[in-house]
């Protein structure tokens, strides 16, 4: 959070020339909104001094047709205006609307084209408001800054023309409030933006706390925490107080604070221009016309005042938005990539692999292995031992650093990206539930039809299930799963994986403990997967384990012991003691028998 | 109408004593907004004076005296709406923080029943948006009500007094200002509700999307998570559409409309100087006034939208105000009961959301000893445990703690002598030392240390860079499920309980450390009062009495080599067990 707060500079000419390239595409709107804007400005200008002409030649001179005549113009440059404002307004904010769609899918594209490791190091909170709230500020820019201030500009502009032709002494003794204004308004917007950062975190933290509070209210009831928590919230809702209290401070000086700059521009109107009128050195309606554009210098000062605020924030912003842009996509297609004709049989080796996710950190060392197409690998091992990221290697999540891994005797970095992975299937310990319904988390975006859908559920016994719900495959599943069991989502997982009929099973079984029945399902359903599919298994069941053709032994990255479950068992080695270990856990559950 | 508009405005009444306690500083406020606009509206006619004053001889002199005035005049002006504003946002803000501590203190006397009705983010919303627009409704609401009253009426009357006819016709556009404030503010509030939630939907897909990566990368479905991004980002951008549309009307309607009435004034009101009607001075006042008229307009439709959302948010708030507890003190309690630790359910029968969950349950569990339940999922264990501490009621003279009703002990005094760890382990984002004190008034390193150390956590607490420093969560590291549930164990060790309640709270604790845990407890839970919910026969297996639930009734009771004997469902999931014990390689 602390890092969103960060602001730097109001302006970068660097960021700002990318920042225009994305106006490029509509630059005939750009253009069009500018004209429109200069056009809305010249107006604005234009009305005091109709009011200037209506008193002095018309008013008078007792000119009643003239009179009619100037408030026909005026009505007509009124609707004028209302049509450009319209208009103007209709094509900035449309084109930013534009050009946000256009960042949003680039962002959005080239996060998926990053390799695993960069979603290591970047927690998904923070690519989020890369790609909605940092992308938010910038239609602000694009909006409401950059072709706006031209608008604000030449306002003012025009209004400073306009009141030193009507008399340029008396021009500049109002023109001296201009710059008290600005300097109150910049103080005040100091002030209330500083507030404002305040109140904003005062919020966010009163939100936490209600959120988790809210979500942990067993415990806080059960662990008779209410009054203490109580306490603490109290001393956070004071702290969005004072900081309310503060805000509040701000606002109620600087209206005041305008209204008296603005008094004194009409008291210096009166009794300089008053005296220049009774020389006859002015006209009345001039004085008038003073008056009123004495009354239009504020509304563009305090517009480009704010316009620093968005610039500054679009600045942060951007400069985020473009480091991600430029993140390199570390794991592509390689060119020339091998897509042969066929699916893959299934052959799996791993040659001298060498890997580290850092320097040289290894955490595989020397890894070589090979699977038969259709044979099943189990791999165990401690925490640690580097069974996942074997797993991990496969599917090319990571590039490894020295030797090969082969698919059907082809090195897998040569291979064409989607026909490899889709010639997996992974199933992880912490299922992934996307929200929808059942149907689509087996699905996924892939065109399978209904009834293998049907027949996966069919197949890794999730079919029971599905009958004891009314809606059926239809039933609708949120993010956390919060609807399902542990073992629900674990065979839910199995049809994802069925249904997707890959030719290589990666499954990282699920260590958590689940009722036996469940547990008996889920068995069976690991017995169905691995059907005439090659799989390698991270095992941490028995059973699983020794129906396994081969079982790899790995520890700190290397790999210590293959052989089947009887051979390892003769060797008396690491599984050996594995091994030893779960069949003295079951001597100790035996003598109840 | 009038009934009915009263009732809509009953919804309110629950602001009343706060709006009374704040009577000074709210009085104050107004008399401030009587003031400002007093001084305010003066000003516009001594402009005028000043200008008609030009004609007259020895006018020199007296132009000063105008100048000054029109100074004073702002400066007067200025401290009264200095004062209006901190007076009245002022309350609001303090009357914000009175009620959202009411509704959080209240939240905290709900029951668990409370919170599966409502969602987190229906409570959240209430509690942040509901708050928000309720304050609005009595700070700026209020404020700028009393202020369009007052300028209206002082600058009407000032207007009038200049010419009636010339006031008629330059207000006659005004009302359309407010009208359309009232029906574009509307308008765009509400679309923006509906982009605001389409661009959350949006952000809810790049979260998933996000987390989801190696599912998505796994099966190759970047393809299809771009399209169907692409189809909420467009989706957005047409509902942002709408909303440009109406904006794009609404701020130049106002000025149009504000236009016609300073154009009505320089025609008709130009006609009557001509005439002779009214002074040239009488004609600048006029159009300052008009000038002074337009925000208040402009204010009118936006607080009456204001009050309408404050008070359909009181409404929503009002539901949770108005929730009574069903588990709280009743007026028999015991005040002076305390916990031995001997539980007994007597032929309770309990329905939850309509659906009998247990049936016909009779169980007695002496002091300090240690009982075990195991069932399928959806059996009735955790719901039967739950009654224990009153996270549910259960039916009058069914539940006994040593002998008396539980509905007669205070339910305080009950909740501090369990001990219980629930199935879905919840830590809050503060230091592993503050989760672990969680429920005792003061702890020192040691007893925190302790209660660390009798949950096997301290070895891993010792390894992080800042100890029981550490916090948790988003914020600092994120713990295994095994350390979470480990965590929660010291949390309920440390309050020395006579009763400990483990709710499946060992099922991500490895089998080994499981046994050392359980170990550890039976040292400390000696001569206390011990109940474990579980799936493995392992974590069971050494209770004095083993309780098999099925469909909320009780099938089996006894020990393990009892159960054995009889041969039923639990020798049946002993047996499977046996067969599929997991192989202990992570630890």
């Amino acid at each position: 959070m602390q890092e969103e707060e960060v602001l730097g500079k109001a302006y970068d000419s660097r960021l700002m020339r990318r920042l225009i390239t994305y106006l490029r595409p509509y630059k005939r709107y750009v253009a069009l909104a500018l004209v429109l804007i200069l056009f809305e400005s010249s107006l604005e200008v234009t009305f005091p001094w109709l009011t200037k002409i209506a008193i002095d030649r018309y008013i008078r001179t007792a000119n009643m047709a003239g009179l009619a005549a100037i408030a026909v113009v005026y009505i007509i440059l009124l609707l004028v205006r209302f049509v450009c404002a319209s208009a103007e307004t209709y094509v900035l904010q449309n084109t930013g609307q534009k050009i946000m769609y256009d960042m949003r899918t680039q962002v959005f594209r080239h996060l998926h084209t990053l390799a695993p490791s960069f979603y290591d190091h970047n927690p998904v909170g923070r690519l989020i408001t890369r790609v909605i709230t940092d992308v938010d500020v910038l239609n602000e820019l694009f909006s409401a800054g950059i072709v706006s201030i031209f608008g604000d500009i030449f306002t003012l502009l025009g209004i400073m023309i306009a009141i030193l032709v009507l008399n340029w002494q008396l021009g500049l003794v109002t023109l001296s409030v201009v710059p008290l204004i600005a300097i109150t308004t910049a103080v005040f917007r100091w002030k209330a933006r500083d507030s404002y950062r305040r109140v904003r975190i005062a919020i966010a933290k009163i939100n936490a706390f209600l959120q988790e509070h809210i979500t942990g209210m067993a415990v806080v009831q059960l662990y008779n925490r209410e009054r203490k928590s109580a306490r603490k919230f109290d001393e956070i809702n004071t702290g969005h107080l004072v900081a309310n209290l503060d805000g509040i401070l701000a606002y109620a000086w600087f209206y005041p604070a305008i209204e008296l700059l603005s008094s004194v521009a009409t008291a210096l109107i009166i009794w300089y221009g008053g005296g220049k009128v009774i020389q006859g050195a002015l006209t009345l309606g001039a004085l008038v016309a003073f008056m009123q554009y004495s009354n239009r210098f504020f509304q563009p000062i305090a517009d480009m005042s704010e316009k620093y605020n968005i610039l500054q924030s679009a600045m942060a912003s951007s400069e985020r938005l473009f480091t991600l842009i430029d993140t390199p996509a570390t794991i592509v297609n390689p060119p020339d990539a091998i897509k042969p004709a066929r699916s893959a049989r299934g052959e799996i080796e791993f040659r001298n692999v060498w890997f580290a996710y850092k320097d040289e950190d290894w955490v595989l060392r020397d890894v070589s292995f090979h699977a038969q197409p259709g044979e099943s690998i189990a791999i165990v091992g401690h925490t640690g031992a580097g069974k996942t990221t074997t797993t991990s290697l496969l599917t090319r999540f990571y590039d490894i650093q020295k030797g090969e891994i082969l698919l059907d005797g082809v090195n897998i970095a040569k291979l064409d990206l989607d026909y490899l992975r889709s010639s997996f299937a992974v199933v992880l310990q912490d299922v992934f539930l996307f929200s929808g319904t059942i149907e689509s988390n087996i699905r996924l975006g892939s065109p399978i039809p209904r009834e293998r859908v049907t027949g996966a559920a069919e197949n890794v016994n999730l079919a029971l299930f599905l009958r004891s719900l009314p809606l059926g495959l239809e039933h609708p599943v949120n993010e956390r799963g919060t609807t399902l069991s542990v073992g629900q989502r674990q065979l839910l997982a199995f049809a994802r994986a069925l249904a997707h009929d890959p030719h290589i099973l990666i499954l990282d079984e699920a260590t958590s403990s689940v009722d036996t029945e469940t547990e008996l399902q889920i068995r069976k359903a690991i017995d169905r997967l691995m059907e005439g599919r090659t799989s390698i298994i991270i095992a941490h069941r028995l059973s699983t384990i020794q129906r396994c053709d081969k079982i790899i032994v790995m520890h700190k990255g290397r790999v210590r012991e293959i052989g089947t479950h009887q051979q390892l068992l003769a060797r008396r080695g690491i599984y050996y003691k594995l091994y030893q270990l779960q069949y003295k856990d079951q001597e100790v559950a035996v003598p109840g028998d | 109408m009038a009934a009915a508009d009263a009732h809509q405005w009953s919804i309110l009444n629950r602001l009343k004593s706060h709006l009374f306690r704040h009577r000074g500083r709210i009085a104050a406020g107004f008399l401030a907004v009587l003031l400002t606009n007093l001084f305010l509206l003066a000003a516009p006619r001594v402009t005028g004076y000043a200008v008609d004053s030009l004609k007259e001889p020895g006018a020199r002199e007296t132009l000063p005296y105008y100048a000054l005035a029109i100074i004073g005049l702002a400066l007067c002006e200025g401290v009264f709406r200095f004062s209006m504003r901190r007076l009245i946002i002022g309350v609001s803000r303090q009357i914000e923080y009175e009620l959202r501590a009411d509704l959080f203190q209240h939240l905290e006397t709900l029951p668990m029943s409370f919170y599966q009705r409502n969602k987190t983010g229906d409570l959240m919303s209430r509690v942040t948006n509901d708050l928000s627009n309720v304050r609005m409704l009595f700070g700026p609401g209020i404020m700028y009500t009393a202020n369009t009253i007052v300028v209206t009426v002082f600058a009407v009357v000032l207007m009038l007094k200049i010419n009636w006819q010339l006031t008629l016709l330059a207000l006659l556009p005004l009302p359309v200002v407010s009208l359309s404030v009232r029906h574009f503010g509307k308008r765009i509030h509400d679309l923006t509700e509906e982009s605001q939630s389409r661009l959350a939907d949006l952000s809810a897909r790049v979260q998933e999307s996000m987390a989801g990566i190696r599912v998505v990368k796994a099966f190759v479905q970047e393809r299809y998570e771009i399209d169907e991004f692409d189809r909420l980002n467009r989706s957005l951008v047409a509902k942002n559409r709408e909303l440009i549309r109406a904006q794009s009307v609404f701020y130049p309607t106002m000025e149009l409309m504000i236009g016609f009435a300073v154009v009505i004034v320089i025609w008709v009101g130009g006609r009557q100087v001509v005439q002779g009607t009214i002074s040239l001075g009488d004609f600048v006042a006029f159009t300052v006034y008009l000038a002074r008229l337009t925000w208040p307009m402009i204010a009118l439709g936006w607080v009456v939208n204001l009050l309408e959302r404050g008070r359909a948010s009181m409404e929503r708030l009002n539901h949770i105000f108005d929730t009574i507890p069903d588990v709280k003190d009743e007026p028999q309690v015991v005040a002076d009961f305390e916990v031995e630790g001997s539980i007994e359910f007597r032929n309770l029968n309990f329905a939850y959301n309509g659906a009998p969950t247990l049936r016909n349950i009779s169980l007695a569990i002496p002091k300090g000893k240690t009982v075990a339940i195991v069932g399928a999922t959806g059996s009735g264990k955790s719901t039967l445990v739950q009654l224990i501490p009153r996270l549910y009621n259960a039916p009058p003279n069914s539940l006994f703690i040593d002998g008396v009703p539980i509905e007669r002990i205070p339910i305080g005094v009950l909740r501090r002598a369990i001990g219980f760890i629930p199935q879905d382990t919840f830590l809050f984002g503060e230091t592993i030392r503050e989760n672990i004190a969680f429920g005792v008034e003061l702890a020192n390193d040691a007893e925190i240390q302790r209660a660390a150390e009798i949950s096997h956590i301290d070895a891993d607490v010792q390894a992080f860079p800042n100890k029981y420093q550490t916090l948790v969560g988003e914020r600092g590291i994120t713990l295994s499920g095994g350390q979470k549930q480990r965590t929660a164990i010291s949390r309920a060790v440390i309050r020395d309980p006579k009763i400990l309640i483990l709710d499946d709270a060992l099922s991500s604790v490895d089998t080994y450390t499981e046994e050392q845990i359980l170990h550890e407890l039976k040292q400390v839970m000696r001569n206390r009062t011990s109940i474990l919910i579980s799936h493995r026969v392992s974590t069971v297996k050494e209770a004095d009495e083993i309780v098999v639930l099925d469909k909320g009734e009780i099938v089996e009771c006894g020990t393990h080599a009892e159960l054995l004997a009889r041969d039923g469902y639990y020798a049946e999931l002993h047996r499977r067990q046996l067969l599929e014990e997991e192989l202990a390689v992570s630890e």
